[in-house]
């Protein structure tokens, strides 16, 4: 089984609830697929191990050949290339590796080298492994790194995959292709308001989901409301527990250090099952 | 020249709308702009009336139409983004915009359409004009709305003669964050004292140092965890970054948001002040 826990706003709580999670339930994976900023890997004391680069293909030109007709950069849809004057620019960090440009060469000027955009890693232990990817520092688009990263669910285990916040590509390609979806927000306008944005967004993919409140105390029962009005299952409510927040900025997970908390999640488990 | 402050933190809910927010009823002669567009926020406090609205076309997006096709494969050979099935059946959501298979395709059956992805608005608030955007549910290319949002925030702060444009970012690292970044004359990091606050915000800071982009920081519930909070003060002192303050942890910022103000306007309490202070020392910055 696959699920993703997912929320359009940034700090409710994804990698709490997939870390957690993770650790409740038997023969369980983690994947975190927040490339621009992984924070899973910090709740365990394995150290990760890098496993693999993850490159795009970019073009190579060979300006011997090239007669800078323009004919590539006038195609280019990202706006990688351009010929200013008598030299041909190529932004390498807008490429998105469609291989366009060297298809529509007409004096085959172009080649493909491989551009480094990021790497996979490696930690856990055999029981619970857990895999993250970095972007590179000032690379732009994450999405090719999180479907690598997808390949590494392994189908006999429950795989966790720790989402992306917002609701643009990076999000969406975390969502897709699993059989669940966890929603975490939390009572306040501002959760209500992005959790109505992912819903939107989850709802085109056709993925089952249900919602967790975190921080369940603050703010008020607007989420609760909610989720009665469009009838989606409330998983479970997460208690603001001051205690849980200091085992958080300590980077330890709270059904390590608060054992009462386990059960909270293993009873979420149990919800999703049922429901896929 | 219009001067361009960024709030980022890389990890969200690190408190950059609430942030934000206070500053964009703090500053005078601004312009306030919300370039987190896949989960803005900042409206939400700032209740904006919209005087204007555009709509926004990211990338084209592959249409086939089926009777002209003749099954060659061709374009299911090239689309390098899966949006193509063996059977050369089209999956609009994979596309990537490229247009390789409108190229390769012997018989043009394939065309590239241009497509609504989002909206941006400018806007009126009680502190000011406001430019904002929505991108609509799972949507590309949302880089190019923040670069367009940037774009409208500084005509409007050319056209009013206004000195200041305040800008919301988004959470990350990627094409967002980059396109909310580039260019601005500051950044303000904004650190939570836990391991993973203090693991994106350097990431955040490596991205500001690769574009050159000066940055000063502060510390949002600092008093959570006081280790760690030493820790950032002795990382920014190593990297020459100001700390231009400390808030503590105080749940007048939720009660605020519920009511749909900005702290400032909503107490005058310590949480109230300690904002205003970095503020202060934030307009010194520049």
């Amino acid at each position: 089984m696959k699920i993703t826990v997912a929320s359009g706003k940034g700090g409710t709580g994804k990698t709490t609830i997939a870390v957690n999670l993770a650790l409740s339930i038997e023969n369980s994976m983690l994947i975190d697929c927040d490339v621009e900023g992984p924070n899973s890997h910090i709740f365990f004391k394995e150290p990760m191990v890098k496993l693999k680069d993850v490159s795009i293909p970019a073009p190579k030109f060979d300006l011997d050949t090239c007669t800078l007709c323009g004919k590539c950069a006038e195609f280019c849809q990202y706006n990688a290339i351009s010929i200013i004057g008598e030299k041909l620019l190529f932004f390498e960090e807008l490429c998105h590796g469609c291989g366009g440009c060297k298809i529509i060469c007409p004096v085959n000027a172009i080649t493909e080298v491989d551009h480094n955009v990021g790497l996979i890693e490696k930690g856990g232990t055999e029981d619970l492994p857990v895999y993250h990817g970095l972007l590179n520092i000032s690379e732009p688009f994450g999405v090719p790194i999180i479907n690598e990263l997808k390949q590494f669910a392994d189908g006999s285990k429950v795989t966790i995959f720790d989402s992306p916040p917002g609701t643009a590509c990076p999000a969406v390609e975390a969502m897709r292709d699993v059989d669940f979806c966890i929603l975490v927000t939390e009572p306040t306008p501002f959760g209500l308001h992005d959790l109505t944005l992912t819903i939107d967004v989850i709802r085109q993919i056709g993925t089952p989901f249900g919602v967790v409140v975190n921080r369940d105390g603050i703010g008020d029962d607007r989420v609760d409301r909610y989720c009665e009005n469009e009838g989606i299952p409330l998983l479970a409510k997460i208690p603001n527990d001051m205690e849980v927040a200091k085992l958080y900025s300590q980077g330890i997970p709270m059904v390590t250090g608060l054992p009462k908390y386990r059960e909270l999640f293993e009873e979420m488990f149990q919800k999703i099952r049922e429901m896929v | 020249m219009v001067k361009e402050l960024t709030i980022i933190s890389g990890k969200g809910g690190c408190g950059k709308t609430t942030i934000a927010t206070s500053f964009a009823a703090l500053a005078k002669d601004h312009v306030i702009a919300d370039a987190d567009v896949d989960a803005a926020d900042m409206h939400i406090l700032l209740q904006p009336e919209i005087r204007k609205s555009e709509i926004f076309h990211g990338l084209n997006i592959a249409e086939k139409n089926d009777d002209l096709c003749i099954n060659c494969g061709k374009c299911y050979e090239n689309c390098r983004y899966g949006a193509f099935d063996p059977d050369n059946t089209l999956h609009p959501e994979k596309c990537e915009g490229c247009a390789v298979c409108e190229l390769v395709c012997p018989v043009d059956a394939i065309k590239m359409v241009e497509r609504q992805t989002g909206e941006a608005f400018i806007s009126d608030t009680r502190f000011g004009p406001l430019v904002h955007a929505k991108l609509h549910a799972g949507e590309e290319a949302s880089g190019k709305l923040v670069a367009l949002v940037r774009q409208r925030a500084r005509e409007v702060a050319e056209s009013q003669g206004k000195g200041l444009i305040l800008i919301d970012g988004p959470p990350g690292t990627g094409c967002t964050v980059i396109a909310a970044m580039t260019g601005v004359s500051l950044v303000l990091v904004v650190f939570e004292p836990t391991l993973s606050g203090i693991h994106d915000a350097k990431r955040i800071i490596e991205v500001a140092k690769h574009f050159r982009i000066p940055a000063i920081a502060c510390i949002n519930k600092y008093d959570i965890n006081m280790k760690n909070t030493r820790d950032i003060l002795d990382y920014c002192k190593g990297e020459g970054i100001e700390v231009v303050g400390k808030i503590p942890y105080d749940d007048t910022a939720t009660d605020a948001m519920m009511a749909e103000k900005t702290v400032v306007e909503y107490t005058n309490g310590p949480l109230s002040q300690t904002i205003r202070e970095i503020w202060d020392r934030v307009e010194k910055a520049f």
